[in-house]
């Protein structure tokens, strides 16, 4: 292995390191994780809201062919600003995706198993949510939204 | 070297039968970017449903079109620098089960029995022929290896005791061992879960399962793609550069080659991010492998930027004592000899390098919150396996065709031209599905004609109708590539023949070589890699099944949102009542 070789792969290495370094840091330091195994929690079978405090919300999503049940069948809900809310998702039938649009919030729906994701929505609008995993001819008009007051 | 009758005709249908389906699956490309721009605002266009075409571009072009040529390129590359026969009956049974298998599963998704897409998706579930298709074309395309390449290696060693393997053949041998390993979770997958659902022996899967040992196979698999590439890129491009060219080291390629064997198989996790049921540290370790298996292409782009320096400085002394100049040297667009297959490699090259960086995005654990399954996934990929994958392949078949029928390669300014068309179009089809995914959230696998692309629809999204535009234009310049591709192919498959069939390829002497023994150990290579894959897989596995193996979904189809059993028992009863009423 000459100089320049041995150079390369020394600046390559240093690089993948410091990429990593960064990712670690964000996941345990500002707390931006993946979604984990949890098992306290029963697959459900109705979507539903329920508000713990003014800025306090359980969300237990059920995606099913071809709509997110968010709230006893609604596909949309309103909360208010500065929320935070912890979803819950499960799936009735096939595999569904769920990406809140512009947020962090992006988790697949697994028949069976429960996903979860912790999220603070700070500015008011309206946020979209599709269904970005393939679950059958419905697929391109599955779709909820949530509404921030 | 001259290649016998019966041979030759399986080389050469292995390169030919691919590229038939491949003008499928390209023209289903274009389809999709029309249908997602909301050009057309159906379900359906000329009898194929959005979705089924979306099955067969991924299947035809990831799956079909790539291990077809990995296998007869292996059979070239082996026969060339082995100078061993290859027996034709191994040849004819893996031709025969390649080819049945691929008819098989070619009929379930014509027929419209498997809309679930290339990765699957149960518990939607297809016609059992489309799994069995797929499982005979896998073993077909392991023959010739097992078989073949390995008695005709152990062979060669014996006469040649002190050389190495050549570098070609080893990085064929190391695909192949990869493409063996990986083939069992997913073999597993089909036979244990898919089959049996599908045909009704159990009522019920566990999808998350299903989902994990897709996975530990769907990722290495890229890998399968891309060796094939990088043995070219290192034996071949330095020559096609120049008749004096050189590959810059023999020991950094098998270092790369061995480093691809062990790090690209625990990394499945990465495609599964955002699933539930699995534990995240696991997810965090496969993200660390994933970024060992980034190191292995690093070293490559070292290697092949020295080696056309090299090649360039020796074509053209001039530019010897010149740091940047050399680039100016490289036969960009030339015609004479094989020059002409340059322009594919250097437009891959290009657009890789791009998927290299967005790939290590995707690597990227928390990162991938931000563009799993939107656009920017497949925006990535098309610069991979759309790119220096599919064009090192299509430029390869190209030079094989004209070699093996002994022609001329016809329309050679359009078979250089062809990648460049394919070059721009995949940078703006890729950067509008990247940007669009990445930034706005346009969801990947979508006919969003229907909805969102549409304007009378109330779910109309009009921040992403830009993104989709462009992504047309990209798609318009792929065809174009494409088709100029196809008059230079057809054109010398189907031109009088000028010389003597026969098999070579345009093999670059090593610059730095030394003997690699440790290196050159592939036994032992293949168990550690073996090793690392299972160990890494344990704990997910466990995660996973904890709910039970067989445990909790029944099969689907995408028409209905009721189980299929549901369906089928709904349709006898009322069958039943009309008769009844009848009587």
């Amino acid at each position: 292995m000459d100089r320049a070789e041995r150079n390369a792969l020394t600046i390559a290495v240093i690089l993948l390191l410091f990429f990593f370094t960064l990712i670690v840091y964000a996941a345990k330091g500002l707390k931006i994780d993946l979604p984990t195994c949890i098992t306290d929690v029963q697959p459900f079978k109705e979507g539903r809201l329920i508000k713990h405090a003014p800025d306090r919300y359980e969300l237990h999503v059920v995606a099913r062919m071809w709509y997110f049940d968010f709230n006893q069948g609604s596909t949309e809900i309103e909360i208010p600003a500065g929320s935070v809310v912890d979803i819950y998702l499960t799936s009735a039938d096939v595999v569904h995706g769920m990406h809140i649009n512009g947020t962090t919030v992006n988790l697949m729906a697994i028949p069976g198993t429960v996903n979860y994701a912790r999220y603070r929505f700070e500015k008011p609008g309206v946020y979209h949510v599709v269904c970005h995993e393939f679950c059958g001819v419905g697929h391109q008009a599955m779709q909820g939204r949530i509404v921030v007051r | 070297m001259r290649v016998e009758g019966g041979i030759r005709f399986i080389i050469l249908s292995e390169i030919v039968f691919p590229i038939l389906l491949l003008i499928f699956g390209i023209y289903h490309g274009v389809m999709q970017v029309l249908y997602r721009a909301g050009i057309i605002k159906a379900d359906s266009f000329l009898g194929i449903d959005y979705y089924q075409g979306l099955t067969l571009h991924g299947v035809i072009n990831a799956i079909v079109f790539t291990t077809f040529f990995a296998v007869a390129f292996g059979n070239a590359v082996v026969l060339y620098l082995l100078k061993k026969p290859l027996r034709p009956a191994v040849q004819w049974l893996s031709w025969i089960l390649m080819v049945g298998g691929t008819l098989m599963a070619a009929w379930a998704m014509f027929t419209k029995k498997a809309t679930v897409l290339y990765t699957f998706y149960p518990p939607l579930i297809a016609h059992w022929t489309f799994y069995i298709g797929t499982v005979v074309l896998v073993v077909g395309s392991l023959i010739p290896f097992f078989l073949d390449w390995i008695p005709n290696a152990i062979s060669w060693k014996k006469e040649n005791p002190d050389k190495k393997l050549p570098l070609a053949v080893f990085g064929v041998f190391v695909n192949h061992i990869l493409w063996t390993i990986m083939v069992i979770p997913v073999a597993i997958e089909i036979l244990f879960q898919l089959f049996p659902l599908s045909v009704g022996w159990v009522e019920e899967i566990n999808p998350l399962l299903a989902r994990t040992l897709f996975w530990f196979f769907g990722h290495p698999v890229v890998y399968f793609w891309l060796l094939p590439a990088y043995v070219m890129l290192y034996t071949m491009l330095p020559k096609i550069a120049s008749e004096k060219g050189k590959l810059y080291s023999d020991p950094a390629a098998r270092l790369a080659f061995i480093l691809f064997l062990l790090f690209s198989l625990p990394v499945g996790l990465h495609h599964q991010f955002t699933e539930p049921g699995i534990s995240n540290a696991w997810k965090l370790i496969h993200a660390i492998f994933t970024f060992c298996v980034a190191l292995p292409s690093l070293i490559t782009a070292f290697t092949v930027a020295a080696s056309l320096e090299y090649s360039a400085k020796a074509e053209d002394p001039s530019v010897r004592d010149s740091k940047f100049y050399w680039w100016t040297r490289l036969p960009y667009l030339r015609l004479e000899g094989d020059k002409w297959l340059f322009s594919y490699f250097f437009a891959g090259l290009v657009l890789f390098f791009f998927g290299g960086i967005t790939g290590i995005v995707n690597a990227s654990y928390n990162l991938n919150l931000a563009v799993h399954n939107t656009a920017y996934v497949p925006g990535h990929f098309h610069t991979t396996v759309g790119g220096l994958v599919l064009l090192t392949f299509l430029g390869m078949s190209l030079y094989m065709v004209s070699k093996l029928r002994g022609t001329d390669v016809k329309f050679k300014g359009l078979a250089a031209l062809a990648p460049y068309f394919w070059m721009q179009g995949m940078f703006m089809f890729s950067y509008a599905m990247m940007v669009g995914g990445a930034l706005e959230g346009f969801p990947r696998r979508t006919n969003a004609g229907l909805t969102y692309l549409n304007p009378d629809s109330p779910l109309y999204r009009p921040e992403w109708v830009g993104y989709a535009q462009l992504s047309v234009v990209g798609g318009a310049l792929l065809g174009i590539g494409f088709v100029l591709f196809l008059v230079a192919f057809f054109g010398t498959l189907l031109s009088r023949r000028v010389r003597e069939p026969q098999i070579e390829f345009p093999i670059a002497q090593a610059y730095h070589d030394a003997p690699t023994p440790v290196l050159n150990n592939l036994k032992g290579w293949t168990v550690a890699a073996v090793l690392l894959a299972v160990l890494s897989y344990i704990p997910p596995l466990y995660d996973v099944t904890q709910r039970g193996v067989f445990y909790n979904s029944p099969a689907y189809n995408e028409k209905f949102p009721l189980p299929l059993k549901q369906i089928q028992q709904t349709e006898a009863e009322t069958k039943e009542l009309s008769m009844k009423e009848g009587n």
